[in-house]
């Protein structure tokens, strides 16, 4: 149970150059990467996931080699067994609450059917309390419950990681304190090891994992707090 | 015998086909440039979009070229026993042509109003690239590229000058109503011809309602 990374890769926007250089590894179940948005906190993240690929280094997950650079191996994204929450959740606008849900159960060309709905993700609808809103497009249901939304889809498939982008930046404050809480529930109680991106003290406070602080590309500080 | 049904009957086969097919090309070409980072994008897409530009006349000419029986094309062609000029297959190849900008350059527009968090979240959930196009970019876009397809279909209609160069303008062969108009005008035959005009704009103008129906910016309400 364990999650090892370290990672180089030299980004260029234009004449802008930014050079990722990051190191870690844990075996904490709740690993927190804090830093001030551009301190590289989401390449980090896109790295794991297999969205981005670094120019060196390796990706290692309850030591599975997803990503090792001297070795060629680079699994696409599909093949790493991680749920990935994005920052404004990337719910997809024309599929229902159902269906997003689902979306990784069918593996082919087609999206799930409206209808049809298996038992895994009624057991997530049930879980979340989403229900009422099944049946919903994603721009029609809260904040709140978009968010369950996007856990609930990255959760199905069982993953043995999950990365959550700034969870709670979407959320206005009184929702924000009821959802880390939530989540911290939740990943006590399905052990699920998580690493949570944030540039907010108060959510590295509330989620009391491993913290790794990121500033400018490179890791400045590990600690436990 | 009424005459009006046999040019309207070929030109919507014609326009039909050339529609259907710049369905394929035209959102293939426009998926694929809206993904590619060169230099050479916009220059690829400056040739696409010449056949907007250039006189129907003239693409008609270089399809001549091209496919006649002493083309380079058209000979390899002829050996397999195939024959475009002088035919509605011909006019189907002019009025493709002609129309394929107005598909590529709205599904360019729609495939690239993509957000592509959405894919890269398709891709972490466990699918392929092609998956991701048919299940994610491909329904997102639609709307764009449906509205592209119903102009190209209305341009199609109204095809004449490359339709002419190619397909002639044989009667209840490759008559199509913007050739037939002209002919009944030549004839002096102004009963015919107005009923013709009358049948063209009412379609075309149909069309153009349903495309600027389902014009990018009116039915959004499915994006957050």
């Amino acid at each position: 149970m364990s999650v090892d990374v370290s990672i180089r890769k030299v980004l260029r926007s234009g004449d802008r150059h930014f050079e990722l250089d990051v190191t870690f590894a844990s075996n904490h179940r709740r690993i927190v990467l804090f830093g001030h948005s551009g301190a590289g906190k989401s390449q980090t993240l896109r790295a794991m996931a297999g969205l981005l690929t670094p120019d060196a280094g390796h990706v290692r997950v309850d030591g599975a080699t997803l990503f090792d650079a001297s070795a060629g191996v680079n699994l696409p994204p599909r093949e790493r067994g991680v749920g990935y929450v994005f920052q404004d959740y990337a719910l997809f606008p024309h599929l229902t609450v159902a269906q997003n849900i689902g979306f990784a159960l069918e593996g082919g060309w087609l999206n799930p059917r409206r209808r049809a709905r298996g038992e895994r993700v009624r057991r997530w609808i049930d879980m979340f309390e989403l229900g009422p809103v099944a049946e919903s497009h994603p721009s029609r249901i809260s904040g709140g419950q978009r968010q369950r939304v996007a856990l609930a889809r990255a959760l199905v498939a069982e993953p043995r990681l999950v990365l959550l982008d700034e969870p709670f930046a979407a959320l206005d404050p009184a929702l924000r304190a009821r959802m880390r809480s939530e989540l911290c529930a939740l990943q006590a109680r399905l052990d699920l090891q998580m690493l949570v991106i944030t540039h907010d003290p108060a959510d590295v406070e509330a989620l009391d994992g491993h913290t790794i602080e990121l500033r400018d590309g490179r890791v400045v500080t590990t600690a436990r707090l | 015998m009424d005459p009006l049904w046999v040019p309207l009957a070929l030109t919507l086969k014609v326009a039909l086909w050339a529609t259907a097919i710049n369905l394929v090309l035209g959102v293939a070409v426009a998926f694929g440039l809206s993904r590619w980072r060169s230099h050479m994008r916009e220059v690829v897409d400056s040739v696409l979009t010449l056949p907007l530009v250039l006189p129907p006349t003239v693409l008609g000419y270089y399809l001549l070229v091209l496919l006649g029986r002493r083309g380079t094309f058209g000979a390899w062609l002829d050996r397999l026993g195939i024959e475009l000029v002088f035919t509605w297959q011909g006019a189907v190849i002019a009025s493709t042509l002609v129309a394929f900008p107005l598909v590529q350059k709205a599904a360019r527009a729609a495939f690239e109003a993509v957000d592509p968090q959405l894919e890269d979240a398709a891709r972490v959930l466990g699918l392929g690239r092609a998956a991701t196009f048919f299940r994610v970019s491909l329904p997102l876009a639609s709307r764009g590229i449906t509205a592209g397809a119903l102009l190209a279909f209305a341009r199609a209609m109204g095809e004449f000058g490359a339709t002419l160069m190619i397909a002639g303008n044989l009667p209840g062969r490759t008559q199509t109503l913007s050739v037939a108009i002209y002919a009944a005008v030549q004839a002096g035959d102004d009963r015919s011809a107005g009923v013709m005009v009358a049948v063209t704009s009412i379609v075309c103008v149909v069309a153009l309602l349903l495309a600027g129906w389902l014009a990018p910016d009116h039915l959004r309400k499915t994006r957050p």
